[in-house]
């Protein structure tokens, strides 16, 4: 697929510098530029290092549990009553979710780099979890810098963090979600440069973070790729997944992009309205909705939720994994070029997709997860039992339990 | 000459090193700015850094955080602190230097910015989150309207870097005195002294050190080896505590005197 303006559709690799067309790069305060040259550097001869991944896979087979199943869900795919639905079990994974793929292999790159103090953020806590879990598996100093909203919204997460050693610091600034965790763990870092490492959970922030953290989550992607194709003898029509800073869909989504007959569908959280402050929808481009621009935001170049003065926006979602202004600056570029669609599901569509699971399939899916399925249940709808379709269920939904019944005390 | 060179021209013919103080704008509004700007410079400040606010300072300690949340609560915009520069410059000879993170430029549009900072009467900008890497475009829109880009360096800069970052920049290095974010502190460290070194290897452009200088001692201390000194969070520390006081602009002007004062060690 060769677009008019020269652009590969079917490849999605950056330059040196991490750009992907206009977007990534690094824009970071300049005492973090050696770090993060450091870090490039390990990371790509890591990459040409047989026994590095040896290491990584060993560790998500035997402490994480991968491979993770690829799930027939009959009972959801009667329901839509078009294309067979599948479903990637990444609740399944170690911790829960598939943020334990990219906390594996980063806590392997700061053990080969010396670094034995590691910071990360976290929103819904699924990252913090897993960073913490790799920490208490390699005996690493953690620090884990929280959002006090999250904090309050994701107590389980906060409590199961201290249990594995981890310190937690709930962050009061700005908007005390996952924005303001990650401007609190760059303070810090840029402040601790020396000694620390700094555990970022998306495919988001300075170059290499957008490439390294998808090319741990890739092993997502190549899985499902062989298990569908295993399982029905060709690829799927399409796969869903939720977008927040992309991590679990770029991991899925990576393996399939040269795959140009596969639909490569994206789902952000729509929230419970299109105005500026109700959504994290970046892509979108209502009027009012703050959507659809470009900005720089925790050393990517994006698209970002901002205001008309650039001063980057509040966001909602009932679910704290996708609430964040920026998006990956991949996901950016496969918008623009057309490679992959970006949707948007509001809280309800998730409550939703989350109950039909739960009922239909026996499985609760994290709110994150739970995003991609009404739209995948829709597609499916239009498409016939010939075509399959993959949704990532990126994790579980354990943790969101409280939340869900007292959404339902206050719709009751 | 832009004013920037002029000035550090002057003073170097004169045998003197620089005060920069630093506000941020609409802190605690804008006709204070207004009225903060023109009494630094009386107060013998060299040449003044108005910070543009952002929602998000990741290279700013709880001080600087605090005033620029002060000063979007205000509803500051660009245009209006550009107003704010441009309604002080009759009343001011000295160069003015925007310190600001990238976003809020990048959604204003470079080029205007450029030009409607021109015509305000700024001299130099500085840009905290973008590295001369991906400066490219953001220096040529600058220097075709004779404003000076203006990039910081690190101690964890490395020589090699030092070399291509002196080599973009015009005006002045600003160079930060340790890792960290802004923020008063007690001690400064060495490591600005030997940044400050190793920048003298590259150019001969003036060197300003920032981040921590704090008290008289410290000025002092940063003019033995540097240009120019800059004392952000101690001074917004004490607009701070005066709040909407009127007594504002008297205890800036006090406390800019106080650093400049030579006999006074005692900050």
């Amino acid at each position: 697929m060769q677009a008019a303006d020269g652009v590969n559709r079917l490849v999605s690799e950056p330059d040196e510098f991490g750009h992907w067309g206009r977007y990534g790069g690094r824009y970071v305060p300049e005492t973090l530029v050696a770090p993060l040259e450091e870090m490039t550097a390990e990371f790509m001869r890591a990459q040409g290092d047989a026994s590095f991944w040896e290491e990584f896979h060993e560790l998500l087979r035997d402490f994480s549990g991968r491979p993770t199943p690829l799930f027939r869900a009959h009972r959801l795919t009667e329901y839509a009553g078009g294309a067979q639905i599948f479903l990637k079990r990444e609740d399944l994974s170690h911790t829960g979710s598939h943020k334990i793929n990219n906390a594996v292999g980063q806590a392997l790159l700061a053990r080969r780099m010396g670094k034995r103090r590691i910071i990360a953020e976290t929103g819904a806590g699924q990252h913090g979890v897993a960073t913490a879990t790799v920490c208490a598996l390699f005996g690493l100093k953690c620090i884990i810098y929280m959002g006090a909203e999250d904090v309050r919204r994701q107590a389980l997460n906060v409590f199961r963090m201290r249990l594995l050693g981890a310190e937690v610091v709930t962050v009061n600034a700005g908007t005390r979600t996952l924005k303001d965790a990650i401007n609190e763990a760059l303070r810090d870092w840029v402040t601790n440069v020396h000694e620390t490492y700094y555990l970022l959970g998306s495919a988001l922030g300075p170059h290499p973070y957008p490439l390294m953290v998808r090319e741990f989550q890739s092993v997502i992607g190549r899985e499902a790729r062989e298990q569908i194709l295993q399982r029905t003898g060709k690829l799927p029509s399409a796969l869903v997944a939720c977008v927040g800073g992309g991590s679990n869909a770029i991991g899925l989504f990576h393996p399939f992009i040269a795959d140009g007959q596969v639909r490569l569908i994206g789902v952000e959280a729509g929230g419970r309205g299109e105005l500026l402050g109700q959504h994290a929808a970046r892509f979108h481009a209502a009027p009012g909705s703050g959507g659809h621009l470009e900005g720089v935001l925790h050393g990517t170049r994006s698209y970002v939720l901002q205001d008309e003065g650039g001063q980057i926006a509040t966001t909602h979602s009932v679910s704290a994994g996708l609430d964040y202004a920026a998006v990956g600056p991949e996901h950016a570029y496969l918008h623009d070029n057309g490679r992959a669609e970006y949707l948007s599901a509001t809280d309800d569509e998730a409550l939703q997709g989350l109950k039909l699971c739960a009922e239909r399939e026996g499985i609760i899916p994290a709110l994150e997860s739970s995003h991609a399925i009404l739209p995948a249940l829709n597609l499916a709808k239009r498409l016939t039992k010939n075509d399959a379709i993959i949704v990532n269920l990126s994790g579980r939904g354990d943790k969101d339990v409280q939340l869900i019944a007292s959404a339902e005390d206050t719709t009751a | 000459m832009g004013r920037i060179e002029a000035k550090f021209a002057d003073l170097k013919r004169r045998g003197r090193r620089a005060l920069i103080p630093f506000v941020t704008a609409g802190d605690p509004d804008l006709p204070t700015t207004e009225l903060l700007l023109a009494e630094l410079a009386r107060a013998g400040a060299d040449l003044i850094e108005v910070g543009v606010p952002f929602s998000d300072p990741v290279a700013d300690g709880p001080v600087i955080q605090r005033a620029s949340e002060r000063a979007l609560r205000n509803g500051v915009t660009l245009s209006a602190l550009l107003g704010c520069v441009a309604g002080s410059r009759h009343r001011l000879e000295i160069p003015i230097v925007l310190f600001s993170y990238f976003n809020p430029l990048l959604q204003f549009g470079l080029e205007r910015l450029a030009s409607e900072a021109r015509t305000a009467g700024v001299d130099g900008i500085l840009v905290t989150d973008l590295i001369p890497e991906e400066a490219s475009d953001w220096e040529k829109i600058l220097q075709a309207n004779a404003i000076d880009p203006i990039f910081l360096v690190a101690p964890t800069t490395s020589d090699a870097r030092l070399k291509q970052i002196t080599g973009r920049t015009r005006g002045f290095i600003y160079a930060i005195s340790r890792t960290g974010v802004t923020g008063a502190r007690e001690e400064m460290t060495g490591a600005a002294e030997a940044l400050v070194r190793r920048v003298r290897d590259c150019t001969d452009l003036p060197v300003a050190v920032g981040f921590g200088v704090t008290t008289a001692k410290h000025v002092r201390d940063v003019w033995r080896y540097a240009d120019a000194a800059v004392v952000g969070s101690a001074i917004v520390q004490e607009i701070e505590r005066c709040g909407s006081n009127d007594q504002v602009v008297r205890r800036v002007g006090e406390l800019v005197r106080r650093l400049l004062r030579t006999e006074d060690d005692g900050a």
